[in-house]
């Protein structure tokens, strides 16, 4: 074993089962059990990376998720995924990190330049230096802070992994599984209730896991931790969810959980996800989130090595690793004295313990001298030494005219404790108010706001004995809560882990020149207590402007560790109360949550749903090309012979003019409407007479909202006086039916009338062409074809290739049309069978831009192509499909506003370029002049264009000011390459008479 | 994510199968034609957009399809009441008042 | 509470290979049956039972269900009538017969929806990965259907014992629904 910290017994881990891991390119060993972090620092590693600004030399500072200096990148599959706390990573066997934010070597990096430049960056640097001039922010200051700016870099290939999610319901939710967080647990689950035990670490037990002298029913803590893991994962009604993290608290008890699921193995079967979202909603939540300690802001508190005391402690006794051989305490609470003894007892040398407070407690002392611990009381550390690891530190003796020097202590660690900070953030998520309290000299929470209960030291109950009773008692208060059960466990007795006293906050007083030294407050953001008492002096007041003048409390910890050191600084220099200061909000996520857990799921081919039409399968081996229609994939084109899109379009609409073509028109939604006032809801509905159409016949609907604008339209076909067949267009479907349901529940609901969407129940062929009776005749059964007895917008039930359809004889190509409605399991067969039958016919397939090119070359609008939302029936020229005498339908009061009745509205025309050659492009203004003075608004926009085959040129459609009164005029569309002249026409370039669709 | 009780379902559900529908308590008036263009535009635009106790619609769109109305405290974004469509608007200052206790 | 309700009208498609069968697990696509959505006013229910040969459900959330016909309660004038697909014209035409004098919606969407059926062990966590609904049988116990969704597709679901579900969409969301639940079931092949 090289690992010349590590601890001959003891601890959490296994000391057979060696691990090799690199670090920055440097192989080392650890030991199964170990972080990232105990790893290195059994290697005697404490240099791990460069501060954020000043890119100052940093070592571990804690053993936990708030983290702030040991960032890493870990490469695994060939990318790296940044930032991540390595006293959180769990080592696997070929686990490669780097550190980050140095370059070219953590070593020798040159960014740290930066530190001595450090009077240069004040407090609010970027506000006060990037201001002037303009210019220079997109070319100059952006790149240049967009380089600097940053911790580690982004991996840039696709994520491979993938990630799971799942939506869990409890009784009794408990988030930490420390003393209180087991104790709710067992409590909770005795009763029956259905419980969810989580904790962001790989084993349960928080606090107790470093525990050296305290014992719980006789046993030792860790055995007691594993005894009542046991016996909660025994129950059926107990998930136990350890490596998860609750990240976001949200209303009504909706807690979100991060599970790293692989993230600590070395080879995880493909098969895992790398982690899971838990989505849970828990009746009661118990949160026992903990305590974390506080740094202390003395001079030069950040160097490698120095630590915080419970963090020297949980490394010695849960992972068997001595912070050092020659360890200083720094204290201001009894807590630290604790890890002083524990590393005393394993052999450390303890090179003085410095305690803040004139009299600590006899008993520490007592034991402290038992051991022959030099004690200064009464002391401060007023600087330390050392570049990569601190060497040596200055102490200094309080004194009520200040500080005076007490010589200086030499050191290769250093231990301090500021005290103890409740983790309140959880329960401020939940929309809690924290309040203060005096005797601890912290924020604890207050009283609860949702079905929540802290417990423990996150609520400021410090102790074993205290805090096993706080988890017992909220356990049973919440499972009672929830399932109205109650239940007697034996609660278990608890010896030794006292509470202990003391802590202090914010800057320490020393006796160094003020200007000269940096305190850290944000160790991660490089902000020092001088950034916080500048930007006072610059006129900060609220916490939330210090905040975010100086960017404290903004690190991946969210302040935990950092805030309230700040707000005594600010209310120190403010000379106000620090509960009058403020405490800034802990919003989600309580830790950095990664992208996957949130897209989740959504990604690839399950971004979204992908809607399939059935000629999908023969479309693909046919070559065709699809589009994406909102969730639908439909055909685009069928090229063959290795045509482009062009040539292809050309000849799809060549043919259908000619002979006959197929088009798969399934995505079109579908509405049945049904009831004895179907027709007097459709009369009501849309702008079109309904009442006199006769059974059997189709007619074209106009959708409008009350405002007066189009929102959708499509054929409707009357089957029987009380059954209607509804069509909308694809992207509508959805939203006309909602429209309808809306009409119908909310406001109309005396009428008896229902609405089935029936989109999916039928495959729709759509048959154009001259030829197109001929290919349908042969499978149709039980419907006359002829002219006469079958007319344009006619509808029938009969059946097709022996399978029932609905047939109705329509239109969007202005050619002969049937569209072929069959139930969707037999659209397949029923495609298959005419994509043979056309070829018979010199017919073609086609697809949507075929279809968009036939319907343009009629003057048929698309609505959301034509329209907008803003365009009404008189401006696309469809005045005719108002009923002119109807009462009342949706929209018809909105079409009499003054504004939509007022001369000047754009109005449908068609535009023909002067050169035929030239198509114009959608969406491109439309003006008077070639050249308008700037300024000028367009007098409208082409809203389609396409080339025409059939007509050998191109053809556009434009929504113009008082088009229809500019027929022959000649106005201009300016391009970058230079204006296109138009010429005004009307909207129809193909078979103006209208004579084909009667064929 | 919300909770909200449907009363046609009687069940609690998330609010992922619901949309909300806008303010509650807006008639389509009978006969359109006889609104001056003033309070045509006051019925298709203006809405009252409460801070606090708010009369909505919400359609449980997939779930039983129903459209219902609900009392949602806007500023803490909390359900206080649902309830069938066609019943009355409840009394806001009762349901305030009780909210409030 | 039962244990058990009759669903032989939802019979594993005997031409499909399972879309998924592991020990902890099956999703097996249905063989089809004849679907009617049907709407009425209350009046009309009682009728409307008598002609399908089974009640229609009052209860919230319910079904009634014999060896050859389901009624599903999808809302407070809804229900899904299911029966053989070979019964189709014949139901339809009974229900229109016994209906005639009250104003009713038959609308025949047997084509419009797919059914799978997903059970064992893991069938609740499984679908809990995209459902957002409390599964545990104590709060949708067997027998309980509803609308909900899975993911983001919309979806039927009926429990028709402890660890066994109907789960219904429309045609084209099958994909995803299925397609989303062999990926999520993965892990449970895992070592």
């Amino acid at each position: 074993m090289s690992q010349p910290f590590r601890t001959h017994s003891g601890g959490r881990i296994d000391r057979n089962k060696q691990l090799t891991f690199q670090f920055d390119g440097e192989e080392l060993t650890g030991v199964e059990g170990d972080t990232l972090a105990s790893a290195l620092l059994a290697n005697g590693r404490h240099l791990v990376g460069r501060s954020f600004k000043y890119h100052r030399p940093r070592g571990i500072l804690t053993a936990g998720s708030e983290e702030p200096n040991a960032l890493v990148g870990i490469y695994r599959k060939g990318d790296q995924t940044p930032n991540l706390r390595a006293t959180q990573v769990e080592l696997y066997d070929g686990l490669k990190a780097i550190s980050q934010n140095r370059f070219p070597s953590l070593d020798f990096d040159v960014g740290a330049v930066n530190d001595l430049l450090s009077p240069l960056f004040p407090a609010g640097f970027y506000y006060k230096t990037f201001m002037w001039p303009r210019a220079f922010w997109d070319r100059v200051y952006e790149p240049i802070i967009r380089a600097a700016a940053g911790l580690g870099k982004p991996p840039i290939n696709p994520d491979h992994d993938t990630y799971g999610n799942l939506y869990a319901h409890c009784d009794v939710l408990v988030i930490g599984s420390g003393p209180a967080g087991l104790a709710a647990a067992l409590a909770a689950a005795e009763t029956g209730a259905r419980v969810i035990l989580c904790d962001e670490q790989s084993e349960f037990g928080g606090s107790l896991l470093s525990e050296s002298d305290a014992t719980i029913d006789g046993k030792s803590a860790t055995e007691w931790v594993e005894d009542s893991i046991r016996s909660l994962s025994a129950k059926d009604n107990v998930t136990l969810l350890p490596r998860t993290t609750a990240f976001g608290y949200f209303a009504q008890n909706f807690v979100s959980l991060a599970e790293r699921v692989t993230e600590h193995m070395a080879d995880p079967d493909p098969a895992l996800p790398r982690e899971r979202l838990w989505q849970v909603r828990a009746k009661e939540v118990v949160i026992a989130a903990g305590a974390i300690e506080r740094p202390m802001v003395f001079p030069e508190n950040d160097r490698p090595g120095i630590m915080l005391a419970d963090a020297g402690r949980t490394y010695l006794n849960r992972y068997g690793v001595k912070v050092g051989d020659n360890v200083l305490v720094a204290t201001a609470c009894d807590t630290a004295w604790q890890a002083a003894f524990d590393l005393a007892d394993r052999g450390v040398d303890i090179a003085a313990i410095a305690d803040m407070r004139e009299k600590p407690s006899e008993a520490l002392l007592s034991v402290a001298h038992a051991r022959g611990i030099r004690v200064e009381t009464g002391c401060v550390i007023t600087g330390t030494q050392g570049r990569k690891r601190v060497s040596g530190a200055l102490l200094g003796r309080v004194t009520s005219g200040g500080v005076t020097s007490a010589g200086e202590v030499t050191c290769d660690a250093l231990l301090m404790s500021g005290g103890w900070t409740p983790t309140v953030s959880l329960y401020s998520q939940s929309r809690g108010k924290v309040v203060w309290d005096d005797t601890l000299g912290t924020f604890v929470p207050g009283a609860p706001v949702q079905n929540e209960r802290s417990a423990g030291a996150c609520a400021g109950v410090y102790g074993l004995s205290a805090t096993l009773e706080a988890g017992y008692n909220a356990g049973e208060q919440a499972a009672k809560a929830a399932t109205g059960k109650t239940a007697k466990l034996a609660r278990a007795e608890a010896n030794g882990a006292d509470a202990g006293n003391g802590g202090i906050l914010g800057a320490l007083p020393h006796d160094r020149n003020a200007s000269k030294v940096k305190a850290f407050v944000d160790y991660q953001n490089d902000v020092t207590a001088k950034d916080v008492k500048l930007a006072v002096r610059e006129g900060m007041h609220s916490i939330e402007h210090i905040k975010r003048y100086t960017t404290t409390g903004m690190a991946t910890d969210q302040g935990r560790l950092s805030n309230l050191n700040a707000l005594q600084i600010a209310s120190t220099s403010l000379g106000k109360p620090l509960t009058d200061v403020g405490l800034t909000t802990f919003r989600q996520p309580y830790t950095p949550t990664t992208f996957g857990v949130f897209a989740n799921v959504s990604r690839g081919d399950f971004f979204d749903p992908v809607r399939r039409t059935p000629s999908h399968d023969w479309v693909v081996e046919n070559d065709g090309v699809f589009e994406d229609v909102g969730q639908w994939k439909r055909t685009w084109y069928f090229p063959i012979n290795g045509e482009d899109m062009h040539a292809a379009v050309a000849r799809e609409c060549e043919t259908v003019r000619k002979s006959v073509g197929l088009f798969d028109a399934s995505t079109l939604g579908k509405i049945e409407v049904v009831g004895p006032d179907a027709a007097e809801f459709l009369e009501r509905m849309y702008t079109n007479p309904w009442k006199k159409l006769g059974v059997g016949r189709c007619r074209y609907g106009l959708l409008l909202n009350e405002a007066g604008f189009i929102i959708d339209d499509g054929v409707i076909g009357r089957l029987a006086e009380d059954r209607f067949h509804v069509t909308t267009t694809t992207g509508g479907a959805a939203h006309v039916f909602a429209t309808m349901e809306d009409y119908l529940q909310t406001e109309w609901p005396d009428l008896n009338v229902w609405i089935t969407s029936t989109t999916e129940q039928y495959a729709v062929c759509a048959v154009q062409g001259p030829k197109a009776r001929e290919v349908i005749a042969p499978f149709v059964e039980g419907i006359d074809l002829s002219p006469d007895a079958f007319p344009h917008m006619s509808v029938a039930t009969g059946t097709f290739c022996g399978v029932p359809c609905r047939l109705m004889r329509i239109s969007f190509t202005g050619e002969l049309g049937f569209e072929v409605n069959i139930p969707r399991r037999h659209g397949k067969m029923v495609w298959e069978t005419l994509a043979k039958e056309i070829e018979k016919h010199d017919g073609t397939v086609y697809g949507t831009e075929t279809m968009h090119v036939l319907r343009a070359e009629k003057g048929y609008i698309i609505v959301g192509q034509e329209t907008d939302g803003t365009v009404t029936p008189h401006d696309v020229g469809m005045s005719w499909a108002i009923g002119k005498n109807k009462f009342d339908f949706v929209g018809k009061r909105g079409l009499q506003r003054p504004d939509l009745v007022a001369e000047g509205r754009k109005q449908l025309v068609g535009l023909l370029t002067k050169d035929p050659k030239v198509v114009l492009e959608e969406g491109a203004q439309v003006t008077k002049l070639a050249n308008p003075p700037a300024g000028t608004s367009a007098e409208g926009h082409v809203t389609s264009s396409y080339h025409s085959s059939v007509l050998g040129r191109s053809i556009a459609l434009a929504m113009v000011k008082g088009g229809r009164d500019l027929m022959g005029k000649t106005l201009h569309v300016p391009m970058p390459s230079g204006a296109i002249e138009v010429e005004v026409t009307d909207t129809i370039f193909v078979d103006k008479e209208g004579g084909r669709v009667n064929g | 994510m919300l909770l909200i009780y449907c009363p046609y379902c009687e069940v609690e559900r998330p609010e992922l199968e619901f949309r909300c529908g806008g303010e509650a308590h807006i008639a389509r008036p009978t006969d359109p034609s006889t609104q001056s263009d003033e309070q045509w535009a006051d019925f298709l635009y203006m809405r009252t957009n409460t801070k606090g106790i708010y009369a909505e619609r919400w359609r449980h769109i997939h779930g039983c399809g129903r459209f219902f109305n609900a009392l949602r405290e806007t500023v803490g974004d909390k359900f206080l009441k649902v309830y069938k469509t066609g019943e009355p608007k409840p009394d806001l200052d009762a349901i305030a008042k009780e909210a409030s206790r | 509470m039962v244990d058990q309700v009759t669903a032989d009208l939802y019979v594993p498609d005997a031409g499909e290979e399972p879309l998924l069968a592991i020990s902890s697990v099956s999703i097996l696509r249905a063989a089809p049956v004849s679907r009617l959505s049907f709407r009425c006013r209350d009046d009309a229910r009682a009728a409307a039972g008598k002609a399908f040969g089974v009640a229609l459900p009052a209860k919230p959330l319910s079904a009634e269900t014999t060896s050859d016909r389901i009624a599903f309660w999808l809302g407070p004038d809804e229900w899904m009538l299911i029966a053989p697909e070979s019964d189709l014209e014949a139901v339809s035409a009974k229900l229109e017969a016994a209906l005639e004098s009250h104003p009713t919606s038959l609308v025949d969407v047997s084509h419009r929806q797919e059914a799978i059926l997903v059970s064992g062990d893991r069938a609740v966590w499984l679908l809990n990965t995209g459902i957002p609904i409390d599964l545990d049988v104590s709060a949708f116990p067997v027998g309980s259907v509803t609308r909900t969704v899975f993911h983001k597709a919309p979806v039927m679901v009926w429990r028709t014992g402890e660890d066994s579900f109907v789960v219904e969409a429309w045609v084209s969301f099958m994909d995803y629904v299925a397609g989303l639940l062999v990926q999520s079931a993965g892990e449970l092949s895992a070592a």
